[in-house]
């Protein structure tokens, strides 16, 4: 398991799905044009603050969002996602597909360099793709290449990659942070590639900026590249500061020692809305790549019943959940995906709030109230659970009392109980020692969920904790992941959420919006369903509002 | 003195073995494991390989006792090993980057707390019940209940929001390198300006409260009445007499905070976004870095264990009547 933060290469700092922006965003664009003066120009420093110290410089081998955010600035990928989240080529001009999806083409650019100076080709594909296949490189996202059966090079500017069966993510895994062969491959063939220099002092990618310098605990400083292959960016130096405290990160965006941020709802909604901190940033929101759940543990004979889930479904109020929780900053979700994302199914089954239909369901299900007003079953048995939620997120806190509000109006009695994180995985989550509980699942930019809801991933250290087993589920799931045609997989992955609707293995909560804020300095920004990010070689400060003298 | 400090030193030995076995045991029981960031997320894709990979690699397979072994081994070689976070550089070196603004910070800190909680205390101990002692008493009370985080996000919004005079956080401006070497300093001193402030405040009301305590209790003593009875003027009563007998206590509790120096204030650190110990330390223990625990918790309990014995010594240096007795004991 991994944080959700830190989810595909591709996923990073992005949102799928309609940015539904608030007026803020749309004056932020209407700014961003027309006004004399506010050409694009060169220049400026911008500054971001991470909360996490980033854990090295090779991001193939790390896991943690803050040393992405970095990586995907100084390295590229052969392929990338554009503000409609489509595939578009980066390092790659254009690829083919063959009709059996077995056989994919890729022509490279010929005008990429590493930041070495040493140019770009197909040898350093194949050299990527060695490593990440390699027993000894220390990387998560080996899986995606395992489906490669060769990878080949005709000339130095087309790569042949074959595929054993039909691979879904066989595009998107390309994706993937080229490294440099003339520097790494020794690295890699002792498996030390985290101890390369290239990890810790002298990155060399191919991407919009280079690397400076890294202070541990303090800063990580980028400048533009002047030979990247798009042309030179225009922000000329990217300083990220790190800073642990959250308080201490909304401070310094107040005191305008940090140019972007994300903020929480309350930040957002309540303490932002001054008019100095409006001229100051422009605010957005989006879509989060990630949705908040309330899980049963399908083992219990109480929840193995579906009317039961059913019922609970209708009893939970969505509205009030966001209105309470997220002060109204996110939308209801049906099932996996994000709204507005070409997997995502709106005509599914849907729960609206209805006690009366909840109790008959579990009237249905064998449980009455008594006249106290407690749910019994026919032997007479209380139902009463306990719900877990991990310590920390006080959003899911709230979600569980509020759901143990709502239960008790049906006569189910709800113990709430926060388990700090690390304990909560070890000792309830793998163990399959739970009731019910609250989490959230960060959700990649393909529509693939096999880990999570295929019935042969229920081990104690794989994903389908709930321990769902749907044999038609299944079939879609291995189906979906054996086409390379989107309309092909839409079709499955439809029917996935139908079925996920219908039968309610977790009561799907909620997608919480992203809310960052940028300095209003910076133009160029345009909020798509990518969010804001994908396009951030494209931001400027005009040349009269830049603020820093880059170095 | 030498025997007795000889017999103090090898005794350590076998403590700081004791310390560091009940720390491995209980770091490595804790739930959790390398890599495995907390942050409460999780996410689509399985990492199952790579933990294996990485168990095997750090010898977390193997059964705890032989882990302690295989790594108590390699301290006796002083090889602390390398961390387990992606980076793997050498726990030396990574304590040695953070350990030097720690310590400034941390000495700063305790020689401002010197400075000023002993006049406090001498004060407010010679004018007891005074109005200067009442004061001096609400300040400490405040000291003591005022959290260092609630102070420290006070003084950012007042002095770093509001009034703008001070930078909030960091250690540095961002345009550090183009500044003049007074600038530099300069620059440097407004940042650390407001760490030093919220931490020399708790400390502070507690140490001035010692001084005062142990004051109290030393003009009592009949030596302290027999010098007034010389006719000696009050400064020297107070100042000579009575002072260097009631600094014994606070030796004491100075040569125990020693250790405190290195370990860094981790809620100071992290609100001002410093990179010392403190937040070294908190982040090792939430990736399970059990490299960089262990090697921090060794020098950390040597530190204490060193400064226990060095107050031990202190003590006789300041009182004579420890140092005789001890000369007499040998003879």
């Amino acid at each position: 398991m991994r944080p959700a933060a830190a989810v595909p290469a591709l996923a990073l700092a992005v949102a799928l799905a309609v940015a539904a922006c608030g007026g803020e965003a749309d004056s932020a664009v209407d700014q961003g044009v027309g006004r004399p003066g506010d050409t694009p120009a060169h220049g400026d420093t911008f500054i971001e603050a991470l909360t996490g110290n980033i854990s090295g410089l090779i991001p193939n081998v790390l896991t943690d969002s803050a040393s992405f955010e970095v990586g995907s600035l100084i390295y590229s990928g052969l392929v990338t996602r554009d503000r409609d989240l489509n595939l578009v080529g980066e390092l790659a001009e254009s690829w083919k597909f063959s009709r059996d999806c077995l056989d994919l083409t890729l022509t490279l650019r010929r005008n990429a360099r590493w930041h070495d100076g040493r140019p770009f080709t197909a040898a350093d594909v194949i050299f990527t793709y060695e490593t990440m296949i390699n027993p000894k490189t220390p990387t998560a996202y080996r899986e995606d290449f395992k489906a490669v059966e060769s990878v080949v090079a005709p000339d130095p500017y087309t790569v042949h990659v074959r595929y054993r069966q039909p691979y879904a993510k066989a595009l998107q895994s390309w994706g993937i942070w080229m490294l440099p062969r003339h520097l790494l491959e020794p690295y890699v063939r002792e498996g030390k590639l985290r101890e390369a220099p290239q990890n810790r002092t002298s990155p060399v990618g191919t991407g919009a900026y280079r690397f400076r310098e890294w202070k541990p605990g303090e800063k990580v400083v980028l400048v533009a590249n002047p030979d990247y292959f798009e042309g030179q960016p225009y922000i000329s130096r990217v300083v990220y500061r790190i800073i642990p405290s959250q308080a201490t990160i909304f401070l310094e965006l107040k005191a305008k020692g940090v140019d972007a941020a994300g903020l929480t709802a309350l930040q957002f909604k309540r303490q932002t809305e001054y008019p100095a901190f409006r001229k100051a940033y422009h605010k957005y929101e989006y879509p989060a790549n990630a949705y908040t759940y309330l899980g049963f543990n399908l083992k219990d004979p109480r929840f193995a019943d579906r009317r039961v889930r059913q019922a609970i479904a209708h009893a939970i109020d969505k509205q009030e959940l966001i209105d309470g929780v997220l002060l109204g900053l996110g939308r209801d979700a049906t099932g996996p995906y994000k709204p507005g994302t070409w997997a995502h199914n709106p005509n599914v089954k849907r729960y609206p709030h209805d006690m009366a239909k909840a109790r008959a369901l579990l009237a249905e299900a064998g449980w009455k109230a008594n006249d106290d007003g407690v749910l019994v079953d026919t032997h007479g048995q209380r139902f009463a659970f306990e719900l877990l939620t991990n310590q920390g997120n006080d959003e899911r806190k709230k979600v569980a009392e509020i759901v143990q509000a709502s239960l008790k109006d049906l006569g189910i009695h709800v113990d709430i109980r926060v388990i700090e994180w690390a304990s909560f995985l070890k000792e309830y989550i793998k163990k399959r020692r739970f009731d019910a509980i609250i989490l959230g699942w960060g959700i990649g930019l393909d529509p693939d969920q096999y880990e999570i809801w295929h019935s042969s991933k229920t081990g104690p250290d794989e994903l389908n904790h709930i321990s769902y087993a749907n044999p038609e589920v299944d079939a879609l799931l291995e189906q979906g992941r054996r086409s390379c045609r989107q309309a092909e997989r839409k079709t499955y992955y439809d029917r996935l959420q139908a079925i996920l609707a219908e039968d309610q293995p977790i009561v799907f909560l909620y997608f919480r919006d992203a809310l960052p804020v940028v300095s209003s300095r910076v133009r160029g920004i345009v909020p798509a369903p990518n969010g804001i990010r994908y396009n951030f070689n494209e931001w400027y400060v005009p040349k009269h509002l830049q603020r820093y003298t880059a170095g | 003195m030498f025997r007795y400090a000889l017999r103090r030193l090898l005794l350590a030995f076998p403590l700081l073995i004791g310390i560091t076995f009940v720390s491995f045991v209980v770091i490595h029981l804790a739930p959790g494991r390398p890599g495995e960031v907390v942050t409460g997320e999780l996410s689509a894709e399985s990492q199952k390989e790579l933990w294996q990979m990485l168990e095997k690699e750090y010898g977390l397979d193997k059964p705890l006792h032989v882990q302690y072994w295989t790594w108590l081994g390699r301290l006796a070689r002083l090889d602390f090993g390398r961390s387990f976070s992606p980076d793997a550089r050498p726990v030396l070196q990574k304590i040695g980057e953070r350990l030097p603004i720690t310590l400034l910070l941390n000495i700063i800190e305790m020689l401002i707390i010197i400075a000023f909680a002993v006049p406090i205390g001498v004060l407010s101990a010679t004018r007891q019940y005074s109005l200067f002692d009442k004061v001096t008493t609400v300040f400490v009370f405040v000291g003591f209940a005022t959290p260092d985080f609630w102070l420290a996000l006070l003084l950012m919004i007042l002095f770093g929001v509001q009034l703008g005079w001070l930078p909030i956080s960091g250690l540095r401006s961002l345009n550090w390198e183009y500044l003049s070497f007074w600038r530099q300093q300069w620059d440097f001193a407004g940042h650390l300006l407001l760490p030093i402030v919220v931490a020399t405040f708790g400390g502070l009301a507690g140490f001035s409260r010692y001084m005062r305590q142990s004051m109290l209790e030393v003009i009592r003593q009949d030596y302290v009445q027999s010098a007034r009875a010389k006719g000696l003027p009050e400064r020297v009563v107070i100042g000579k007499h009575a002072l260097r007998n009631a600094m014994l206590p606070i030796v004491t509790v100075l040569g125990l905070s020693l250790p405190g120096l290195i370990g860094g204030s981790v809620i100071v650190e992290s609100i001002f976004a410093i990179p010392g110990m403190g937040q070294l330390m908190v982040q090792a223990v939430f990736e399970r870095d059990y490299p960089v625990i262990m090697g921090n918790l060794v020098i950390v309990s040597t530190l204490t264990l060193g400064a226990n014995l060095l107050a031990d010594l202190t003590y006789s240096l300041v009182d004579p009547r420890i140092r005789v007795g001890a000369r007499r004991g040998r003879r």
